[in-house]
C-alpha cells in the first residue's frame, strides 16, 4: 500500500472514531517539471512537488467537508476535526450517502503510468521546446516571432478510501510539448499553437510535427476578413468540435439533470440528434488522459453509450444525481479536494464516422471551417450557442480566405439535429475528443 | 466611489503571521535568498503564503456542503537576464525551502554575485482593514446568509424553481522578501456571495440568472451593505426576464453597455493587449502603440489597485511593490502598459505594481487589478434616446481575447433591443466581437453613471486565475458585431 493510501485509509478511520456515520477521503500528490523557450532561450524553468487531502464525512444525513495540504498526523487531525464540526450546520439531506456497495471496485491497471517519463533529463526535455520553436520559427519567412515553446511534464499519485471498506490508489503521468508562433504580413499578425500530449513519452508527437503544425495554422489565418452575416454550414476541426462536446457534456451531466438545468430533462430514449451521432463515456481505455480505474466515489470506471444513432441512451452520474434521479452511478463522479463530487467524464467522444474530413470540406459549396472558438456562451439550460470564431472560408469546396472577428450561433437542440457529417479522424488529446463534423447550418454574424 | 489612497507602512516581520506561526526570521529569509542567488541569479524572491478558506453552498433548499481548508507553502523565484527559475514546497522547513532555493537557482550558471543582507519594509496601502477576524464569525452567520438568499430568490417570483447559493470567504497571508531588500507582509481578506436562479413559465423552456458580489470584505459586509436578498432578488429578476425574451439579432449594430460589470469590455478589448510581457515580445496587438490613438478621445481608462475593499485591490502586489492607479488610455492616446518586475527590468520602466499570482505554485505576470472608464457627460437616458436601432446590454457572462490579433468577445447574459430611442424587448444571450485597437474608437458617448461592478470577477490567463474588477459609465459604441441568430 503506497503512503497516499495509508493516509486516506487512517484519515476515514480517524472520522469514523470521531462520530462520522460514514467517510471518503481523498489526496493527491505530483512532481511537476515546466520548461519555457522563447526565440532559443530559455525563459523559465519550474520543477516542484505537492501533495494534498481532502475529507468529506456524513453524520447521519449531513454532510462536511474539509482539505489541507498539511498530511502530517496533526494536519489530518485537524482536517478530520473541522470536516465532523461542518457536519453540525448543515441540513438533513435523504439523499445523501455513498455510493452502494454493489458498485465500488476497481477494474486494475490501465496503463496511466510510463517509468520512462520520471527518467528524461531536464536538459533533454528543454531542447525538445527549442527544436520545436527552430522549426516553427524557420517555417516561413513571414514568422519572425513566438510566443515560446514549452514542455511540460508530471508525475502523480491519487488515492481513495471510504468507510464502506474500498481503498485503492493510481499513478498516472503525462507530458505535453507545444509551440505558439506568431506570423505576421502585411500588417496582419496571428498566431496559432499546436501540441501533442500523452500519458506515455513514446507516444508523444516528433517537435518537427508540433512545430511544423503550429507554423501552418498561424500562416493559414494571416489578412483575415471579416464576412457578411448569413447561415451556412459549419465545418469543425476535431478542435473546435471538442469544444461543442464539451457543451453537450454539460447537457447531459447528472447535476444539471436532476435541477431541471438542461434541455435535455425527461429526454431518455428520445431522438435527440442526427443518425450520425453517437457520444460515448469510456473511462476504461488504456492509456488515455480520461482514463481511471475507479471515479472519485470509489465508483468501478466504465464505458457508457451515451448517444446512440441519435437517441438519448443515458446521463452520465454520480451516486448523488442518480439517487436523486432513480438511476444508477454510472460512475462518473469527479472533485478536487473540496466538498462534494461533481459529475465529470471519463473519455467523452463522439464515434468516428467514415468519411475523410478533406471529403467533408470537399462537398460544401459555401461554408465556414472553424479553427478557433472563443468567449463561448452555451446554456446546457436553453441550448442557446453563440461563440466568437476565426478559421477558414470554405468556397466550392476549398480552404480560400481567413475569416476572423465573427460569431457562430445556434442552438444546440437543432444542432444536435442538424450534423450533417462525421469525420474519420477521431484522435485522443484529452478526455473530450471529436472528428472533424459538419453542422447543416448556423448563424455566422459578421459585417 | 474611488477611495482615498492612504500609504502606511507595513506591520514588521516580527508581528508577521509567518514569525509567529512559523518562526521566520530575517536570518532566515537572507539565507534562502543567498542560496537562491548562489549560482549567480541577479534577483531572487520569496513568497510565503498561508491561505485558509471556507465555503458554504445551498441546494434545492437545503445547506448540502459545507467546507473549510488550509494550504501553505512558499515559492522561490530566480531572475537571471531573461530567464526565470521557479521551485515551490508546501513544507515550510528550513531544509525544503533551501532544497527549492538550490532548484531555482539552477537557472542562472556561474558563481554567486551578489549577497543579500538586511531588509527594509516596503511602502504599502491599507484597503482592506478588517474589523472581525473570520474565527470571530460563526458558521451560523455563514449558512445563515445562503438560507436568506435561498428565501429571497423563492420569494421573489412563483415561476423561480430552483435556487443555488454560494457563500465562500478566505485570508491569505502572504509574505514577500527579495534580495533588493524589500519585506512586504499583508493580509488578504476576500469573501463572495453568489446566487444562481432557474425560472419556467407553465409551459416553455427554463431560464435562469445569476448574481454574486464581494470584495476584500468579510462577512459583516454581506449583513451591512449588500445583502444576500440583493443577490437573490436580481439573479430572480434576470431569469424572470430572460422568459419573455426573442432571439437576438445578428450582425453589426450600435451597441450601449449599461455601466458596472459591462467593463469588462475594457478588460477584454484593451487590458489584456497592454500587459507587459506580450508587449515586450512584441506579439500584442497593441505593441510599440504608446502615445498612439487607440480609442474616441472621449476614452479614459485606468487601471486601479488601490481602490478601498475591492475584488480586485491589493496592498501590495505579489512582487512586494505597492499597487497603483495606472492611466492606461487618456483622451483615447495609450499612455502605458501594466508591468511586473521582470518586464520593467528588461523594459527599463518602473514596476506599475502589477505583478500578481494565483498563489505560491506560480510565477508572477503582469495582470489587471480594476480597470475602468472615467465617467463622460452624457446623461444615459439621452444615450439610449439616441440610437433608432441598437442593442443595450447590462450584464455579461465572461469573455476572452486573442492578444495577437486584438480580436475579442464577451457574452451578454441580458440585453434588450433599442427601437427608435426606446428599450423594448428583452433578447436571448448572445456574444459580442470586436478589435481591441479599433473598437473603442467607435465610442461616440460616454454616461455619467461611473459604476464599478459588485465583485464577482475571475481573470484568467496561462492557467492562472486572479480575482479583477471592471468598471463603466453607460458607453454608446457605434458599431459592434452582434452574434445572435435573428436576421
Amino acid at each position: 500500500m503506497s503512503d497516499l493510501e495509508q493516509i486516506v485509509c487512517d484519515a476515514v478511520r480517524l472520522a469514523k472514531a470521531r462520530g462520522a456515520s460514514d467517510a471518503e477521503c481523498t489526496a493527491s500528490e505530483g512532481d511537476e517539471f515546466s520548461a519555457g523557450v522563447r526565440m532559443g532561450e530559455i525563459e523559465k524553468l519550474t520543477e516542484a512537488g505537492s501533495r494534498g487531502a481532502g475529507i468529506r464525512v456524513l453524520v447521519g444525513k449531513r454532510a462536511g467537508s474539509s482539505y489541507t495540504s498539511d498530511l502530517t498526523k496533526q494536519g489530518i487531525e485537524r482536517m478530520v476535526d473541522t470536516a465532523l464540526n461542518l457536519a453540525q450546520i448543515t441540513s438533513d439531506d435523504p439523499f445523501a450517502g455513498l455510493p452502494d456497495e454493489d458498485q465500488l471496485g476497481s477494474v486494475g491497471d490501465l496503463q496511466l503510468y510510463d517509468e520512462a517519463i520520471a527518467r528524461l533529463e531536464p536538459a533533454w526535455k528543454i531542447e525538445q521546446a527549442k527544436e520545436t520553436e527552430k522549426v516553427a520559427l524557420a517555417f516561413d519567412p513571414r514568422i519572425q516571432n513566438s510566443e515560446g515553446a514549452s514542455y511540460d511534464s508530471y508525475l502523480g499519485r491519487r488515492a481513495f478510501a471510504n468507510s464502506r471498506g474500498f481503498a485503492g490508489s493510481y499513478r498516472t503521468s503525462s507530458c505535453g510539448l507545444s509551440v505558439t508562433p506568431v506570423a505576421k504580413q502585411n500588417g496582419s499578425m496571428e498566431r496559432d499553437y499546436w501540441y501533442t500530449s500523452a500519458r506515455k513519452a513514446a507516444l508523444m508527437e516528433s517537435p518537427e510535427v508540433v512545430g511544423r503544425m503550429a507554423a501552418e495554422r498561424a500562416l493559414r489565418r494571416l489578412n483575415p476578413r471579416k464576412v457578411a452575416t448569413q447561415r451556412v454550414p459549419v465545418v469543425f476541426e476535431p478542435r473546435t468540435a471538442r469544444s461543442l462536446l464539451g457543451d453537450l457534456f454539460d447537457a447531459v451531466n447528472g447535476s444539471a439533470i436532476y435541477r431541471g438545468a438542461s434541455f435535455l430533462v425527461g429526454k431518455l430514449g428520445e431522438k435527440i440528434g442526427s443518425e450520425l451521432l453517437t457520444v460515448v463515456d469510456d473511462a476504461i481505455l488504456p492509456g488515455l488522459f480520461g482514463s481511471s480505474p475507479f471515479d472519485d466515489e470509489g465508483v468501478r470506471a466504465r464505458r457508457t453509450v451515451v448517444i446512440e444513432r441519435g437517441v438519448l441512451k443515458s446521463y452520465l452520474l454520480n451516486s448523488y444525481s442518480a439517487r436523486k434521479l432513480g438511476l444508477k452511478t454510472t460512475g462518473n463522479a469527479s472533485r478536487g479536494l473540496s466538498g462534494n463530487a461533481g459529475v465529470g467524464p471519463g473519455n467523452f467522444f463522439i464515434e468516428a464516422g467514415a468519411k475523410e474530413a478533406s471529403k467533408i470540406i470537399g462537398d460544401v459549396k459555401n461554408g465556414f471551417y472553424v479553427t478557433e472558438l472563443i468567449g463561448t456562451a452555451a446554456s446546457p439550460v436553453t441550448g442557446d450557442y453563440s461563440s466568437g470564431a476565426a478559421g477558414l472560408w470554405i468556397d466550392n469546396g476549398q480552404l480560400a480566405y481567413a475569416v476572423s472577428e465573427i460569431t457562430i450561433a445556434g442552438n444546440l437542440k437543432q444542432m444536435l439535429m442538424d450534423l450533417g457529417e462525421v469525420g474519420s479522424d477521431l484522435e485522443f488529446r484529452g478526455s473530450v475528443a471529436s472528428p472533424t463534423i459538419l453542422i447543416g447550418e448556423m448563424t455566422i454574424s459578421g459585417h | 466611489m474611488i477611495a482615498p489612497v492612504c500609504h502606511t507602512q507595513g506591520m514588521g516581520l516580527s508581528q508577521s503571521f509567518f514569525s509567529e506561526r512559523f518562526a521566520v526570521t530575517e536570518h532566515d529569509l537572507e539565507s534562502y535568498l543567498n542560496e537562491a542567488l548562489s549560482a549567480g541569479g541577479e534577483y531572487a524572491d520569496l513568497y510565503f503564503e498561508y491561505l485558509s478558506t471556507s465555503a458554504i453552498s445551498i441546494d434545492e433548499g437545503i445547506v448540502k456542503s459545507a467546507t473549510e481548508g488550509v494550504t501553505l507553502g512558499v515559492g522561490v523565484r530566480v531572475i537571471s537576464g531573461e530567464r526565470t527559475g521557479y521551485a515551490y514546497t508546501d513544507d515550510l522547513s528550513p531544509e525544503k525551502i533551501r532544497k527549492a532555493a538550490r532548484t531555482a537557482a539552477c537557472i542562472a550558471r556561474g558563481p554567486a554575485s551578489i549577497t543579500k543582507t538586511g531588509f527594509e519594509e516596503a511602502r504599502r496601502h491599507n484597503l482592506y482593514p478588517m474589523l472581525r477576524a473570520p474565527h470571530e464569525m460563526g458558521l451560523v452567520e455563514r449558512v445563515d446568509l445562503v438560507k436568506r438568499a435561498d428565501r429571497a430568490a423563492r420569494a421573489y417570483d412563483a415561476r423561480v424553481f430552483q435556487v443555488q447559493a454560494t457563500y465562500a470567504d478566505s485570508v491569505r497571508h502572504v509574505l514577500v522578501a527579495t534580495s533588493e531588500g524589500r519585506l512586504s507582509v499583508d493580509r488578504q481578506p476576500m469573501a463572495r456571495l453568489s446566487v444562481t436562479v432557474l425560472a419556467k413559465d407553465k409551459e416553455g423552456a427554463p431560464q435562469t440568472g445569476h448574481s454574486g458580489g464581494g470584495g476584500r470584505v468579510t462577512l459583516d459586509f454581506f449583513l451591512n451593505e449588500k445583502t444576500p436578498e440583493h443577490f437573490a432578488n436580481e439573479a430572480a429578476r434576470q431569469a424572470i426576464v430572460q422568459l419573455g425574451a426573442v432571439e437576438a439579432p445578428a450582425g453589426e449594430m450600435t451597441v450601449v453597455l449599461g455601466p458596472g460589470w459591462p467593463g469588462i469590455l475594457l478588460h477584454e478589448a484593451v487590458g489584456h493587449g497592454l500587459e507587459a510581457d506580450f508587449n515586450r515580445k512584441g506579439v500584442s496587438a497593441f505593441s510599440g502603440r504608446v502615445g498612439q490613438q487607440v480609442a474616441s478621445p472621449l476614452c479614459t481608462v485606468i487601471d486601479d489597485g488601490t481602490i478601498g475593499s475591492r475584488r480586485g485591490s491589493l496592498n501590495v502586489d505579489d512582487e512586494g511593490n505597492a499597487t497603483k492607479q495606472n492611466v492606461l488610455i487618456e483622451k483615447g492616446i495609450l499612455r502605458g502598459y501594466l508591468t511586473d518586475k521582470l518586464s520593467s527590468r528588461l523594459m527599463h520602466t518602473e514596476s506599475s505594481g502589477s505583478g500578481r499570482r494565483e498563489s505560491y505554485q506560480h510565477i508572477p505576470m503582469p495582470r489587471m487589478t480594476n480597470t475602468y472608464m472615467l465617467a463622460g457627460e452624457s446623461d444615459p437616458e439621452e444615450i439610449i434616446r439616441s440610437v433608432p436601432r441598437g442593442l443595450y446590454c447590462t450584464t455579461f457572462g465572461g469573455g476572452q481575447v486573442d492578444i495577437t490579433s486584438g480580436n475579442f468577445v464577451f457574452a451578454a447574459s441580458e440585453s434588450y433591443l433599442i427601437e427608435n430611442g426606446k428599450i423594448t424587448r428583452p433578447v436571448r444571450g448572445a456574444t459580442l466581437v470586436g478589435n481591441g485597437p479599433e473598437a473603442l474608437k467607435y465610442v461616440s458617448m460616454v454616461g455619467h453613471d461611473l459604476e464599478l461592478d459588485e465583485g464577482i470577477g475571475v481573470c484568467g490567463k496561462e492557467g492562472q486565475s486572479v480575482p479583477v474588477g471592471v468598471g463603466i459609465p453607460t458607453l454608446k459604441i457605434d458599431k459592434m458585431t452582434v452574434g445572435g441568430t435573428a436576421q
